[in-house]
């Protein structure tokens, strides 16, 4: 096998993986041709999150962080272990946002710096490439005293977060607006083709129900940041933030393979460095770097006349004509002591604000078998799967309500979608364990097993019809899916304007039974500010953040 | 300056100028309102009356399908309603997202009977949808009606955005309203409820099972919920309507959850007169047609009989 052929394997594999990592996200959802288990239970047929579940840094930081390394996580060490003795295959071979900054530097540009001599001088290791080690132990001190940080800048994390909640809802907001463009010039072949186009593109990417989504802006944006910092630099965030890029270099210390440059036969063109993705200094007569090489093989295929060469135990004696392959990692010990320390001290930070379980905001609404909330920010990567799979769009990626460590986490916004009572697909959906699964039963209870709670419901008796409008309504008792109800009705006799005796049933919360899902806010009437809504109080992850005493037993 | 250069370089900019003024003034004030789409008027579902066939009629047995064919057969049978090469649209009572012995949704063995029925009358095209209030693909999973409507023979076919018809209701309450596109564009529209319990109406059958083929502000329409309901009865005149007393919701309704609020009735009816099935079928949630609100203005509307017995009554045990 030649190392063009080698090189078009990566290229073929790179498609490969992202187009797998872009199927799960599609399937990551719920659809009508799922069928119920033997107890009614709707469980997601495939493993919709194990891309996430394949990354290190994930597995390392919530080790760190929990003690524990959740189920799938092992998977983790599919890529860490090959990857002490290769080096990051991961990033040059696998990685989704990796092989997307591949694709997007290799437009052409017509920037003089991102041509010739330019460009070649651009691809020389640079010093902001350390960068990415501060920021890995960075979210490495966070993680060992309890702050997840990571997953704001984990790739896979960073991915699905916004493939599944700004790009996907975002291309189906534009699928439909073009439709209804193109239908409202009126001409019927017109409206038959896009309706066709649309048909076709719905069924890959489009969703049954569009999602719209909370600070899907600052997503968004993030990541047309990370993509657009491509036309300065070549994979700039491969090389210079990405913290599961520091974490596999730095395994990749000890590897045993590596690029072996032959001064003799060189004649300087220069062509490996003006196609290297991980600037990692491939040319010879200049240091070779392990820890930045993705191993993308551009180099060894681009040289005409074979003077560097890939090999398994290269020489590593080095000579000013001859640098051999160092190992070494760019970044000083009191750096690496400063960032761990950066990180250790946002800790504090962040939990000594008021945000954090002192005065948090009564609609932070966690997903169904979320963990107590310091445990949960232990856990939550921010990947928006729960988010994702949610069939009533209910779960939305916060901004600050639930402070800046919680930044992008789940909440329920009941207003947009209630939690259905039986559904468990977001404890199914998370890679982390932040959301547990639950079985139907845990989730709503029965004569021995408490519900799982995610809130309790409030009237408000100044904006409900029956309460102050002198109006017949009840669709918020209608929709109360516990049983009995915990929304129970009283008849009274109240006097419209006129004097008019009226008889309506005025709704009443029983906060014994109440669960919290939000269908009364969804379904309430009142629309810009139901006068029924739920707050987080009561939810069952919490031992504080209650309101009885004892609760009475659910007996039907 | 040349003049030759003058003239270009000032007539480029008087033009650009002219066509700047001229649109803002071609604009300025316009109503940009897009003309309302047209407003469909609901077509007709009835079939002929016929005094020697009951207006309603009710069979037994412990078997649903069984207890649905008889019915049926008491009532004309199914010739008498459908024509071969008729689309039909089935609109059972789907609207939580529950399971069948729940009894909060039509029982999927009716609706699974229902479509082999018309197919075997040779209808050509037979769709069961419905509005469901929780998420339609949970619901219609979990209810178990997708999987016997469409094993059946049915297109089972799910509410989106613009699935919807402007239609006229021509009511008191209910002028215009969107409509479902599938229970208008349709020959025939056998309603399919399910009995059970409601707190401000009563009683859900036949006649409030019709919300379910409105989109818009639905959950406004309770603050008139009687006379909503009759306009609606008025405007879907529906050609069949088979009213499933398999299981009844007893209370906990419409969407129940608990299987101590289910009565086992054993019981299809089947009727041309919905007022007279609803006001059977109230009787089994312990109440008379009379003491329900929206069944005493529907029969005071001209929409059929409380005394069912009036409108000729089978039962077949």
């Amino acid at each position: 096998m030649t190392i063009k052929t080698v090189r078009n394997l990566r290229r073929i594999l790179q498609i490969l993986f992202f187009l797998i990592f872009f199927w799960l996200i599609l399937q990551t959802n719920f659809f009508f041709d799922m069928a119920p288990e033997e107890n009614g239970q709707i469980v997601l047929p495939y493993p919709v999150s194990i891309a996430l579940e394949f990354d290190p840094l994930v597995a390392l930081n919530t080790l760190l962080a929990t003690g524990t390394i959740y189920k799938g996580l092992l998977w983790s060490l599919v890529i860490l272990i090959p990857t002490i003795f290769l080096g990051r295959f991961f990033c040059g071979w696998i990685c989704p946002l990796g092989t997307l900054n591949h694709w997007i530097s290799e437009i052409r540009s017509e920037r003089i710096k991102r041509k010739g001599k330019n460009k070649i001088e651009s691809n020389r290791y640079k010093k902001y490439q350390r960068i990415k080690y501060y920021i890995f132990l960075f979210f490495i001190g966070a993680s060992l005293f309890g702050v997840l940080q990571m997953g704001l800048l984990d790739p896979l994390s960073l991915m699905a977060r916004s493939l599944g909640t700004a790009v996907l809802p975002g291309l189906q907001a534009a699928a439909e607006a073009s439709l209804s463009w193109v239908k409202s010039f009126g001409i019927a072949p017109l409206s038959a083709a896009a309706e066709y186009l649309y048909d076709i593109f719905s069924g890959i990417f489009l969703i049954y129900r569009r999602a719209h989504f909370h600070a899907i802006i600052s997503i968004g944006l993030v990541f047309v940041v990370i993509l657009a910092l491509n036309r300065l630099y070549t994979r700039f965030w491969c090389r210079g933030i990405c913290p599961l890029g520091a974490m596999l270099a730095i395994f990749s210390r000890y590897a045993i393979l590596g690029l072996q440059k032959n001064s003799g036969v060189c004649d300087g063109c220069n062509k490996c460095l003006l196609h290297c993705q991980g600037a990692d200094n491939p040319d010879v007569g200049s240091v070779w770097r392990q820890s930045e090489c993705v191993l993308c093989l551009n180099c060894q295929a681009s040289c005409p006349n074979g003077s560097i060469k890939f090999k398994f135990f290269p020489e590593q004696e080095s000579t000013p004509a001859n640098p051999g392959g160092t190992q070494k990692v760019d970044i000083t010990r009191r750096k690496v002591m400063l960032s761990f320390a950066a990180g250790a001290a946002t800790v504090p930070l962040l939990r000594s604000g008021d945000m954090f379980e002192v005065n948090t905001n009564p609609r932070v609404i966690r997903p169904p078998g979320s963990q107590r909330e310091s445990e949960f920010l232990s856990r939550c990567i921010k990947c928006g799967q729960c988010m994702r799979v949610c069939p009533n769009n209910a779960l939305h990626p916060t901004l600050l309500e639930a402070g800046l460590e919680g930044l992008w986490t789940p909440v329920m916004i009941a207003r947009i979608g209630y939690c259905e009572h039986t559904c468990t697909l977001c404890g199914q959906a998370c890679p982390t364990g932040a959301i547990r699964e639950l079985t139907t039963v845990e989730k709503i209870g029965n004569d021995e097993i408490e519900p799982n709670r995610i809130g309790t419901a409030f009237i408000d008796r100044n904006r409900c019809l029956p309460w102050a409008m002198a109006t017949p309504c009840i669709v918020c008792e209608e929709w109360c899916p516990t049983s009995p109800k915990s929304i129970y009705l009283k008849s009274e006799i109240v006097y419209d304007r006129e004097g008019k005796a009226v008889e309506v049933k005025k709704p009443y919360i029983d906060p014994n039974l109440c669960t919290g899902c939000g269908a009364c806010e969804y379904a309430c009437p009142v629309i810009d500010q139901p006068a029924v809504y739920v707050t987080s109080i009561g939810e069952s992850r919490s031992d504080r953040n209650q309101i009885l005493l004892e609760r009475k037993r659910n007996k039907s | 300056m040349e003049r030759r250069d003058f003239l270009k370089k000032s007539g480029r900019a008087l033009a650009l100028a002219a066509i700047t003024g001229s649109t803002g003034f071609y604009f300025h004030n316009r109503t940009t309102t897009t003309a309302a789409g047209s407003v469909i008027e609901m077509p007709r579902f009835e079939v002929a009356r016929n005094p020697d066939l009951p207006g309603l009629a009710l069979a037994r047995h412990e078997n649903p399908i069984e207890a649905f064919r008889k019915s049926l057969d008491a009532i004309g049978g199914i010739g008498r309603f459908i024509e071969p090469g008729e689309r039909v649209t089935i609109k059972p009572n789907v609207g939580w997202d529950r399971t069948p012995e729940q009894a909060a949704n039509t029982n999927p063995l009716l609706v699974g009977e229902m479509v082999r029925q018309c197919l075997a009358a040779g209808a050509d095209d037979v769709i069961v949808s419905d509005i469901t209030c929780n998420d339609a693909r949970r619901t219609f999973i979990r209810s178990g009606i997708k999987d016997e409507a469409e094993r059946a023979g049915a297109r089972v076919l799910l509410a989106a955005d613009d699935d919807f018809l402007q239609a006229d209701l021509n009511g008191e309450l209910l002028t215009t309203w969107p409509v479902l596109k599938y229970f208008i564009e349709t020959d025939k529209f056998i309603n399919m409820p399910i009995v059970k319990q409601h707190s401000l109406s009563s009683c859900t059958i036949a006649m409030k099972n019709l919300y379910g083929i409105l989109g818009g502000r639905r959950n406004q329409l309770h603050q008139r919920i009687d006379q909503s309901i009759v306009d609606l009865a008025a405007f879907v005149r529906p050609t069949l309507t088979v009213v499933d007393a398999t299981r009844v919701l007893m209370r906990g309704g419409p969407q129940g959850g608990s299987l101590a609020d289910v009565n086992i009735e054993n019981s299809v009816l089947c009727a041309t007169d919905q007022v007279a099935a609803d006001s059977r079928g109230v009787e089994f949630l312990g109440l008379r047609g009379e003491m329900v609100g929206h069944i005493v203005l529907a029969e005071k509307s001209g929409l059929g009989r409380i005394d069912y017995r009036q409108a000729g009554y089978k039962e077949i045990v």
